[in-house]
């Protein structure tokens, strides 16, 4: 498998990171390098394996399903890079 | 006394109790310390009036007679960890400004233990990188040098504030945090002992995510008694994290007893690696011979997965953290870019993420987004997670075996130079990880320890892994190890 400027870009674009076009040969390269070095994973007999889903085998706690926070709003907005009325702000989202 | 900051905890608490010494004392000596070491840009946001509100508070109480283990003892905090008005930048510009309305639950229980914070400590951006080079504040320096030669060494990373400080007696001890050997490695490169507990010991509530089935937290400090005191108070079930496990904390220094009579410790052969330097092989064989001599037995056993763990790691942990890091998107906290007229809310995500995210985080967002993407899931992350059931298999048939404990290097080499590696490909960066990666993959608790020098002067670390959630037992057979090697080199003081 081998990663072209194209899906590189894709790949930028998902991660909703801006990266320069002249910036993604070497960004295809750097993936191609990883990418070759994680291939080695082929090599591995994994039929009947079950892929892991929690290293400790320990069952997940359950709790009553109520309320136990909130009325923070003052604390969940201090450090917006900008929060209007209550609210956090963004670019105009809907045309 | 003088040299207040070289002390580790347990003289330090020991003289609080005896009330030879005031945290207040041990505090000012640190910070002291701490302003004549801006040469090792360890400390990255320094919190004097805090440490000492909080030593006076914990004089207060030690005057009365409640003094926990922790109480009074300075500490440098990594800055992964969220304290609450005080920077928590994980060291990423994109956190740049960031002062969390809450307390991480390993840093709460340090204060309730009556601790007390220095700062936070330099690390690698969201904890990715092995040399400390991917911080937003610069290099972390390592106080040791090759000799009389000049040239700056990494203190390993991510933790490599943490190395630098402890190593440098900043502090007395340092939190740390390892998802792929980000306290083990920078331990090993700087002559101190740093221990990541089984996951689920450590809570990881208020600690930045970055693969979240695989980070714990840790202590970073100057011998195995002082990771033994620190662990255990870092230590806790909390419903805040649902992966914490709800289980007993033992008292770690009570095991120390460094009887390891009949102990089993295992050699794996898959970790003597081709091109092993010989300095590297004769510290190991050393380990083992201490360790025999200590009345142990010496079994060679097979981990055979070992060679495909740093290739799962590197599909699951930025398949996590691409996850993990989609919450910086310049809306709730941390840096927003400057939009350009017209831009609307995609443009600010991804201008505000190439800005605020340094190259490496960006590589492996971008790395974890293909291998989760549609098409090849299955053929990337799905397999990566089956070669991990097949990688904690390994330790899970070896630990049935009968073995207690097992011995590797802690890390290939000896610290290498502040930008060596910078031409060198990421994975060559990546391989930094190989002895200390499988033990993050099979959650099992893993320790550092200091035992030799290489030829050019530089500490070589050892890596004792055990048996989950056996850290008591593990802890031992790394004294029984500390007390063979009697390391007790430190760096000269050039800063």
């Amino acid at each position: 498998m081998s990663i072209d400027q194209n899906t590189a870009a894709k790949v930028a674009k998902l991660a909703r990171i801006k990266v320069e076009d002249d910036a993604l040969p070497a960004l295809a390269s750097e993936f191609n390098t990883i990418l070759g070095f994680i291939e080695q994973l082929n090599e591995v007999d994994v039929e009947g394996v079950e892929p892991m889903v929690s290293v400790t085998p320990l069952r997940l706690k359950r709790r009553q399903d109520v309320v136990t926070d909130g009325n923070q709003q003052d604390k969940v907005l201090s450090n917006a890079p900008d929060a209007r009325e209550g609210f956090f702000a963004v670019p105009k989202v809907v045309e | 006394m003088s040299d207040l900051n070289k002390l580790g905890l347990a003289e330090a608490r020991d003289a609080l109790r005896k009330g030879d010494v005031t945290s207040v004392d041990l505090t000012n000596a640190c910070l002291s310390a701490i302003e004549a070491a801006g040469a090792l840009n360890a400390f990255v946001h320094k919190t004097p009036e805090i440490a000492l509100e909080q030593a006076k508070a914990a004089d207060a109480r030690i005057a009365t007679g409640d003094a926990p283990a922790m109480c009074g003892l300075p500490l440098g905090i990594k800055d992964l960890f969220c304290t609450k008005g005080v920077a928590s930048q994980a060291g990423s510009g994109i956190l740049e400004g960031f002062k969390p309305e809450y307390e991480s639950t390993v840093t709460q229980n340090l204060f309730d233990a009556g601790a007390v914070m220095l700062g936070k400590l330099n690390m690698d951006e969201f904890a990715m990188g092995s040399s400390n080079e991917t911080s937003v504040y610069g290099n972390a320096v390592s106080p040791w040098r090759r000799g009389n030669d000049d040239a700056q060494l990494t203190p390993g990373g991510s933790s490599g504030g943490s190395a630098s400080a402890v190593s440098a007696d900043l502090c007395l001890a340092a939190t740390g945090t390892d998802t792929g050997g980000s306290i083990r490695q920078p331990a090993a490169f700087t002559g101190i002992t740093g221990i990541k507990p089984t996951y689920g010991r450590c809570s990881r509530w208020g600690v930045v995510a970055f693969a979240s089935s695989l980070d714990q937290a840790g202590p970073m400090t100057k011998s195995v008694r002082d990771a033994a005191i620190m662990l255990e108070t870092m230590c806790s079930h909390d419903p805040k994290d649902s992966t914490s496990v709800d289980m007993a904390v033992p008292n770690f220094e009570a095991m120390l007893t460094g009887d390891i009579k009949g102990k089993k410790i295992g050699i794996p052969r898959e970790y003597r690696m081709d091109g092993m330097p010989a300095e590297i092989e004769k510290l190991w064989g050393d380990g083992a011979d201490m360790l025999r001599a200590a009345g142990a037995e010496i079994v060679d056993i097979s981990l055979p997965h070992t060679k495909y763990a740093l290739p799962a790691y590197y599909v699951i942990a930025p398949a996590e953290a691409s996850s993990n890091l989609a919450r910086y998107d310049g809306v709730r906290y941390g840096h927003r870019a400057q939009l350009a007229q017209g831009d609307g809310i995609t443009e600010m995500y991804e201008k505000t993420r190439a800005e605020g995210f340094g190259h490496e985080v960006q590589r492996r967002v971008m790395i974890g987004t293909y291998v989760l993407s549609a098409g090849f899931y299955d053929a990337y992350y799905n397999r990566a997670r089956k070669v991990r059931t097949l990688i904690k298999k390994d330790f899970e048939d070896v630990f049935a075996a009968g073995i207690d404990a097992i011995l590797t290097p802690a890390t290939p080499s000896a610290a290498f130079g502040l930008g060596e590696m910078t031409d060198a490909d990421p994975v060559q960066m990546y391989l930094n990880d190989v002895f200390t990666v499988t033990v993050n993959l099979a959650g099992l608790p893993g320790i550092s320890v200091p035992t030799g020098l290489d030829a050019q002067g530089l500490p070589l670390g050892l890596q004792l892994i055990g048996r989950p959630w056996d850290e008591g037992d593990l802890l031992n057979t790394a004294f029984a190890l500390e007390t063979a090697a009697g390391f007790v080199a430190k760096p000269g003081k050039w800063w």
